[in-house]
């Protein structure tokens, strides 16, 4: 029987198995950042255990830096001495540190594939569960708790369980106006949020084949979303040509015989999955959510569903909506266009093409948060600062910012904010916060409009095609 | 790691589902670089309102209920991966947590701090639920040799799955590092065969 793209990789890094138990998986890159490294520096001092290989961990500072001033000392305490703890630590145990203000710092899962580091067929981990990220690549990436990272600290191994296998096919061509975001807003709507649990997800079909590499990364980001350890795409030409010439690519021949190998990883014909998902592309149309978890979302033409559940209650009280209404026309205070779902070029292109000539709506404060330095010298390079900024939008410095609120980006209580980060939770983005998820493009046309817009309708015209071109 | 092998105990019953680890410890907790401390943070935004008043309807804050397990809605420990949620838990008191259902990664962290998710099936969950709430004296007892869960004084009991070696690690309070390091020379053969 053949094997799956998932499959092809695991199996290519098991170590050893434990008999009626969990196996030992390889861990070829690991990624980490200040929050959640510290206490798994300090255990393996602790026990005296050193770090066994150094240079297969690259960190970046992420979660907790400010976006604004990041050339001055971080004015918030306890977040400085995350960092600080987090150069030590790097400094100490010779691990490559992009800290606050390097070319390369970023958000942790934009930053490793812009530079090259993330290639498929590996196998990644970050304690952080958007890991997944960097499955688009054809690569094994999930998120692990500290405990995990102290463990491939100490053995560069971790030791799992084999996940069960899914897939989730979506044929066709996308209507204009929607984006990879919609796809996976749209996806985990129809599966819930547990849907995925103990399975890593391959997504197949012409809509992914066909999408660009931020696209396919949006995807796999949002698949821990629906309880998938990871969601994973094949590598095609598409991935080759992204990966040539970066930084930490393999180069010239080594790149080449990579590339032979990476042409076998895609799953076999004749290969099963444990559980399989078809939709259809003209199915999709722009998303939102209404809810506290990514999986309450609706078409933005959509009424929110009528539902006699107690959780369901809970939410819509929450976000102060009522059952079976309609959130177009919804007056909106706050947009956020960032996070490692949707901070990256292609992201921002897309929004300046919506805003260019426009200007954003007077009660609206729009941030806009690249996933990197990378990013942010392409945004200014291409001109799209002075669209942004002609337009009233505030384009503040790379990091994590308003996906958690960790730092001094937060939505004020009981604020609704549309952002195209990844979790709705209450409180995600800032106590009492009400966060609607949604795309760059939603996103962009709520700050012009100030309320919700059924951007789906402004697709219909065709002079707006240029748009999506 | 503690060992765990039986706890008899008063339960807390938290029915809502999909707690996620935003709300068993949000993000602005998560600035400490050691372990402790967390516990007097877990459901903060829950226990308190937003002017730092305790919400007395939350089943955490209700004098009737106490105890080292908490009983919660399916779904459990879903979103961020932040083992904080597990430490907060356990720095809170609670050695087992029972559901219908945990997300895997949360799953895993609470095995390697010594805190045992005990998956049940939804008809079980609400008998649990339904029992405590109707008697906040009821004990439950988990035994984690023969992987049963029961109340006191009834026989309704279940049993729940956990794997073999996560048990083993857990009776004996051992942790993988500890078992990694036992491999070094088939990792270190490993990584001299590979080829890709
Ligand atoms: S942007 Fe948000 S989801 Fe992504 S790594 Fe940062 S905190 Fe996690």
């Amino acid at each position: 029987m053949g094997k799956t793209l998932f499959d092809k990789v695991w199996d290519a890094h098991v170590v050893d198995s434990i008999q009626n138990g969990p196996q030992i998986l390889y861990i070829d890159k690991h990624l980490i950042h200040e929050v959640t490294s510290p206490q798994a520096f300090n255990e393996l001092e602790e026990r005296d255990i050193p770090i066994f290989r150094p240079n297969q961990i690259v960190a970046t500072a992420d979660h907790n830096t400010p976006t604004k001033n990041q050339h001055l000392p971080v004015k918030d305490e306890l977040s400085r001495n995350q960092l600080k703890q987090l150069a030590e630590n790097c400094h100490k145990n010779n691990i490559t540190l992009y800290d606050l203000g390097h070319q390369y710092n970023g958000i942790v899962h934009v930053m490793a594939p812009e530079l090259g580091i993330t290639q498929p067929g590996m196998t990644m981990v970050c304690g952080d569960s958007h890991t997944s990220t960097h499955g688009a690549f054809g690569a094994i990436a999930f998120g692990i708790g500290t405990s995990q990272v102290a463990q491939v600290f100490a053995s560069q191994c971790l030791l799992l369980t084999k996940p069960k296998s899914l897939r989730v096919t979506v044929n066709g061509k996308l209507k204009n106006g929607v984006l990879p975001k919609d796809v996976i807003l749209y996806i985990i709507s129809k599966l819930g949020t547990n849907s995925g649990t103990g399975y890593f997800c391959e997504y197949a079909g012409d809509v992914f084949e066909n999408m660009s590499m931020e696209g396919r990364m949006t995807v796999c980001n949002m698949s821990i979303e629906m309880g998938a350890r990871g969601g994973m795409i094949a590598p095609d030409q598409t991935t080759f040509e992204y990966i040539k010439d970066r930084e930490f690519a393999p180069k010239d021949e080594e790149f080449e015989n990579k590339v032979a190998y990476w042409k076998t990883l895609p799953t076999d014909a004749d290969a099963t999955f444990d559980k399989e998902y078809v939709f259809d592309a003209q199915d999709i149309e722009p998303m939102i959510t209404y809810g506290t978890n990514p999986g309450m979302g609706i078409k933005i033409s959509e009424h929110i569903p009528v539902l006699n559940d107690a959780s369901f209650e809970k939410s819509l009280e929450y976000m102060d909506f009522q059952k079976g209404e309609s959130l177009v026309d919804k007056p909106i205070n706050y947009v956020f266009i960032g996070s490692c779902t949707n901070s990256r070029i292609e992201d921002f292109r897309v929004a300046a093409n919506y805003i260019k000539g426009k200007h954003k709506a007077d009660n609206v404060t729009a941030w806009l948060v690249p996933g990197s330095k990378q990013v942010e010298a392409q945004i200014i390079d291409e001109g799209l600062k002075d669209i942004f900024e002609t337009a009233g939008f505030e384009l503040r410095q790379p990091g994590c910012s308003a996906c958690l609120a960790m730092n001094d980006d937060k939505i004020p209580q009981g604020e609704y904010c549309v952002s195209t980060s990844n979790r709705n939770f209450e409180g995600r983005q800032g106590q009492g916060a009400r966060t609607i998820l949604a795309s760059p493009l939603v996103a962009a046309a709520t700050a012009v409009a100030g309320k919700i817009v059924d951007v789906s309708k402004a697709f219909e015209n065709a002079f707006e095609k240029e748009l999506m071109s | 790691m503690e060992k765990f092998t039986t706890l008899q105990s008063r339960a807390i019953p938290l029915a809502i589902e999909n707690i996620d680890t935003d709300q068993i410890i949000p993000a602005r907790f998560l600035k400490a670089t050691d372990k402790q401390g967390f516990g007097d943070n877990a459901f903060r935004d829950w226990r308190f309102d937003k002017r730092g008043n305790l919400n007395t309807d939350f089943p955490l804050n209700d004098p009737k209920y106490t105890g080292s397990i908490l009983v919660a809605g399916d779904n459990f420990g879903c979103g961020s991966s932040r083992e904080h949620a597990a430490w907060a838990l356990v720095g809170y008191g609670f050695k087992v947590i029972v559901s219908s259902f945990f997300a895997d990664i949360f799953k895993g962290n609470a095995l390697n701090n010594g805190l045992l998710p005990v998956q049940v099936s939804e008809a079980y969950l609400e008998t649990l639920l339904n029992t405590i709430k109707a008697n906040p004296e009821t004990e439950l007892i988990v035994d984690l040799e023969n992987q049963t869960i029961g109340i006191k004084g009834s026989d309704q009991q279940e049993s729940f799955e956990i794997d073999a070696y996560k048990k083993t690690c857990m009776i004996n309070g051992y942790d993988d590092i500890d078992y990694l390091l036992s491999k070094k020379e088939a990792i270190e053969a490993f990584e001299l065969s590979r080829t890709n």
